[in-house]
């Protein structure tokens, strides 16, 4: 009996929850959580930001690192332009001084938007795993409606409280329009 | 609360999307037309007159490349004209994008999310028609990386950092580059829905791969939405630098007329006017063929009109400040520059660009003009021509007589120049046309967010 449990929660991925509107799948989360699932992840078409608070409880690290982007920008553009007005190719213009840094703001200040900006990016898509063309819960037809009308929510066969017909049960309980098994 | 009320009963009266759409029709409705296999006969007829033009703008620089840039008008004294005019008159045009999606998103203006998408599309294909203009009248646009990009070349040359041109190069290929970031990222979502209702293999493959396998996980949207919002708020500055930085080509020099410290300010506002007057040249007749009269309302219509209106009167301020430091400066040279503005001969531009960008956008205050979809259109054409006046009036204008009536001139554009600017308006309608086609041209999940479906109470009760 342990055995056939071990063997069908390594075949599935989890179990998914279909729901109609944002405040279904919230609520949906809520009781999920509020049961013990550690392992839980929602789907949406749209963001909403509750999910989030509600399933992770954590927020990203995605702003320091747009931080340091932003600064290594920004002492890029001065090294850069100091090291070549400077040291490398330094030019006598009317006896100007070369280490004019009021001149370096403009170049300083567009490497630190560029770099910052293509950090936020960057740093977007590799935290969340991006590209990623194959993921499990594709696998379920009715999966293709989550990028157009549909909320989903997937407890994962990774939760030490799962159990297939058992967790399949209680997300019915919780007002799913539809509830499916995702094969890994 | 009152006041919310207020704004509520506002909203009703003149919704951001029309009543009667739901997450489905909204869907169906943007991501029928990419996913069409339709090719309707106005846009095809559209696209071959946008190619044309563009097979013009290829000609024209295919010829420049062979005889040199002595085939333009512009000879000393005037050694700046076309392509400067049509440079910031393009790069001007973009700004609008970038207001819509980036600072309009930091103040929660929801009417955006129309308009966005289309709008950053625009920026993106004027900074490209814009960056044709300094690279060719370098005449050999191959040696332009290393005078215009700092790299280890075997000459051991480094660009002037000194030069508000470098900055400009900085300036200009930084907003290129984020601004291609940001109408991307704000697609990928977008990309997943197409991919998700594809019937063609192909297509589906395409936009799958385009969506990077996006699934909508709630970590997904979490990061996203971080990454979004300090996306606008990196492009905000930015955009204001970009027109600040493009006047600093003309401020910094010692050019009466030029040398102003109203350029900044003055350029930003002008850049965002002229951007807006395109967003209508764009939006009036897009929302009319592809049926999105429900999706982009006249409460987009309107509210893009006023804002054209707003920042046309910073502009009509600009040109007075202008002539008020002409006066004020004393100077026998900045008070002759006006003058010759204003008399001399080329006083029709500037007289044409003052009855535009003054006199004719008063109408704007009348709310039957902001809902006539027609005038509204015309308007908006002739407001393109008012700001390209505007660059002309204060390049040529600034350049035929300088401080030695010896060296005075008149400048005249050859047919070279005509042909290399109406082409890249071909580029632009060409390249704004297969966005159309292709992608979807309002945001689909943006759009959603604004319907009741996706909204949650904050104070739920189990």
């Amino acid at each position: 009996m342990t055995m056939s449990t071990n063997e069908t929660a390594q075949r599935l991925h989890g179990v998914m929850a279909e729901f109609d509107s944002a405040q279904e799948l919230v609520d949906a989360a809520r009781q999920t959580m509020a049961h013990g699932f550690t392992k839980v992840e929602a789907y949406s078409p749209v963001p909403i930001e509750e999910l989030n608070d509600i399933i992770h409880k954590k927020r990203t690290k995605l702003s320091q690192i747009v931080l340091a982007g932003g600064l290594a920008g920004m002492a890029t553009g001065f090294g850069l332009q100091y090291w070549a007005s400077v040291i490398e190719f330094p030019m006598n213009i009317g006896g100007r001084p070369q280490a004019s840094w009021t001149t370096f703001i403009v170049p300083s200040y567009e490497l630190t938007i560029l770099f910052a900006a293509l950090s936020a990016a960057i740093g977007m898509i590799v935290l969340n795993g991006l590209p990623q063309p194959y993921h499990a819960v594709f696998n379920v037809d009715r999966f293709s409606m989550a990028s157009s009308d549909k909320f989903f929510l997937v407890v994962e066969s990774a939760d030490p409280k799962f159990d297939q017909p058992v967790t399949a049960e209680f997300l019915r309980s919780t007002g799913a329009k539809g509830v499916y098994d995702v094969d890994e | 609360m009152a006041n919310h009320s207020h704004n509520t009963a506002l909203l009703e009266e003149t919704p951001v999307i029309l009543p009667g759409h739901d997450f489905e029709t909204v869907t169906e409705t943007i991501a029928e037309i990419p996913l069409s296999k339709r090719f309707p006969l106005g846009w095809i007829g559209v696209l071959l007159i946008g190619v044309g033009l563009a097979g013009m703008l290829h000609m024209a620089l295919g010829y420049l490349l062979l005889k040199g840039i002595g085939i333009w008008g512009n000879n000393v004294p005037v050694g700046w004209a076309f392509d400067i005019i049509n440079f910031v008159w393009w790069i001007g045009i973009g700004h609008a994008g970038t207001l819509i999606s980036a600072i309009l998103l930091l103040f929660k203006q929801q009417w955006r999310m129309s308009i966005s998408r289309f709008a950053e599309a625009m920026t993106i294909f004027a900074v490209a028609c814009a960056a044709i203009f300094p690279v060719f009248h370098t005449g050999r646009p191959w040696l332009a990386a290393y005078w215009l990009f700092p790299y280890p070349n075997a000459m051991g040359l480094w660009p002037q950092f000194k030069s508000p041109l470098i900055w400009d190069v900085f300036a200009v290929s930084t907003y290129a580059t984020v601004s291609i970031v940001f109408w991307y990222i704000g697609m990928i979502p977008d990309m997943a829905t197409l991919r998700d209702r594809a019937v063609s293999r192909v297509k589906a493959t395409i936009y799958g791969m385009l969506s990077l396998g996006w699934r909508g996980s709630a970590r997904h949207w979490h990061r996203y939405e971080v990454a979004s919002l300090i996306l606008a708020g990196l492009s905000t500055p930015l955009v204001l630098s970009v027109h600040t930085v493009v006047s600093f080509d003309f401020a910094v020099s010692v050019i009466p007329g030029w040398h102003a410290t109203i350029f900044p300010p003055y350029f930003v506002a002008g850049a965002i006017y002229a951007g807006f007057a395109m967003v209508l040249t764009l939006a009036i007749p897009v929302r009319r063929f592809y049926g999105m009269e429900s999706l982009i309302t006249m409460r987009h219509i309107d509210n893009m009109a006023k804002i054209t209106l707003a920042t046309g009167l910073m502009v009509g301020y600009g040109y007075g400040v202008e002539a008020f430091f002409a006066w004020y400066s004393g100077s026998p040279h900045e008070r002759f520059m006006m003058w010759n503005r204003m008399f001399g001969p080329y006083a029709w531009s500037y007289w044409t660009l003052i009855a535009i960008n003054v006199v004719m956008i008063q109408l704007l205050w009348l709310k039957s003009v902001r809902q006539n979809n027609g005038l509204l259109f015309v308007m908006s054409l002739f407001i393109g021509i008012g700001m390209w006046l505007e660059r002309f009036v204060i390049i040529v204008t600034s350049l035929n007589r300088d401080f030695i009536p010896a060296s005075w001139g008149m400048y005249y554009p050859t047919q070279w120049d005509f042909m290399t600017f109406f082409g890249t308006i071909g580029l632009f309608l060409t390249l704004f046309l297969l966005f159309l086609r292709f992608v979807p041209m309002i945001s689909i999940f943006e759009v959603k967010m604004l319907l009741p479906q996706s909204k949650v109470k904050h104070d739920h009760v189990h």
